[in-house]
């Protein structure tokens, strides 16, 4: 009895789960699937992002492991609604895209994993425009097997 | 393993400061795994999504990510959940101090 009570539990439990998997929050397939950096760009809606000073990228010059590279970006473009990074040598360019809303500041810090030297690119999204700047980032040793 | 998370919010001046560490493979393509990574990150405050992230195989393994949100006050609520490819799921919940 208390064996089939848990079955069922188990199994209500599972349903209830699956309209939440269902939910998923969108991942946008073609821009992380994309093997150029141009393509990438496309991917996230900026085709042609115009160059800007406002939009920094602080990362070290040097990273000795490919594995753990922290990089950090900040716009300080009015308006600026996502960021995104992309590592132009990486063999899928798109490493992250975040959207800010309600009071969360266009600023993030993260880890990334760099597989050669490459350039670093920032994309900012603002009043529907498209800003960008980059930096290289020399890596000693790859880090994407892992 | 995937799951455990850790999570510091902390007041700025101006602005609360996210930091928050998951724990997960993320593996790629090009490791003899099978392919195991975070898709999307959702950071809420008070229950109102702040930030919606969107991330790939590239983000290192154990997740580190600094957010800030403008304003906020000792005691809001800060929520961080992921979802990876696999549709396992994590969240943290803290409140500013």
């Amino acid at each position: 009895m208390n064996n089939l009570r848990r079955k069922l539990v188990g199994v209500a439990a599972l349903l209830l789960l699956k309209p939440f998997a269902a939910l998923a929050a969108a991942w946008n397939k073609d821009a992380f699937g994309a093997k150029t950096p141009q393509d990438a760009l496309k991917g996230i809606g900026a085709g042609n992002p115009a160059p800007s000073n406002d939009l920094a990228i602080e990362a070290p010059q040097i990273a000795e492991n490919g594995a753990v590279v922290p990089i950090e970006v900040s716009s300080a473009i009015a308006g600026t609604t996502a960021i995104a990074v992309i590592i132009e040598k990486n063999p899928f360019p798109l490493a992250a895209q975040f959207d800010f809303q309600n009071g969360a500041l266009p600023y993030v810090k993260l880890n990334v994993k760099m597989n050669e030297t490459s350039d670093v690119r920032a994309v900012a999204i603002a009043g529907g425009r498209q800003y960008t700047a980059s930096k290289e980032i020399k890596v000693t040793i790859g880090g994407c097997g892992g | 393993m995937a799951g455990a998370m850790k999570m510091r919010a902390t007041l700025g001046s101006g602005y609360t400061d996210v930091r928050v560490l998951m724990t997960h493979p993320m593996t790629t393509a090009q490791s003899n795994q099978p392919l195991h990574f975070i898709q999307n990150i959702t950071v809420k405050q008070n229950g109102k999504a702040v930030v919606e992230a969107q991330i790939s195989q590239a983000i290192s393994r154990n997740p580190v990510f600094t957010f800030r949100i403008k304003g906020g006050a000792k005691g809001d609520k800060i929520e961080v959940s992921w979802l990876d490819n696999k549709g396992e799921t994590s969240s943290i919940e803290a409140a500013v101090a």
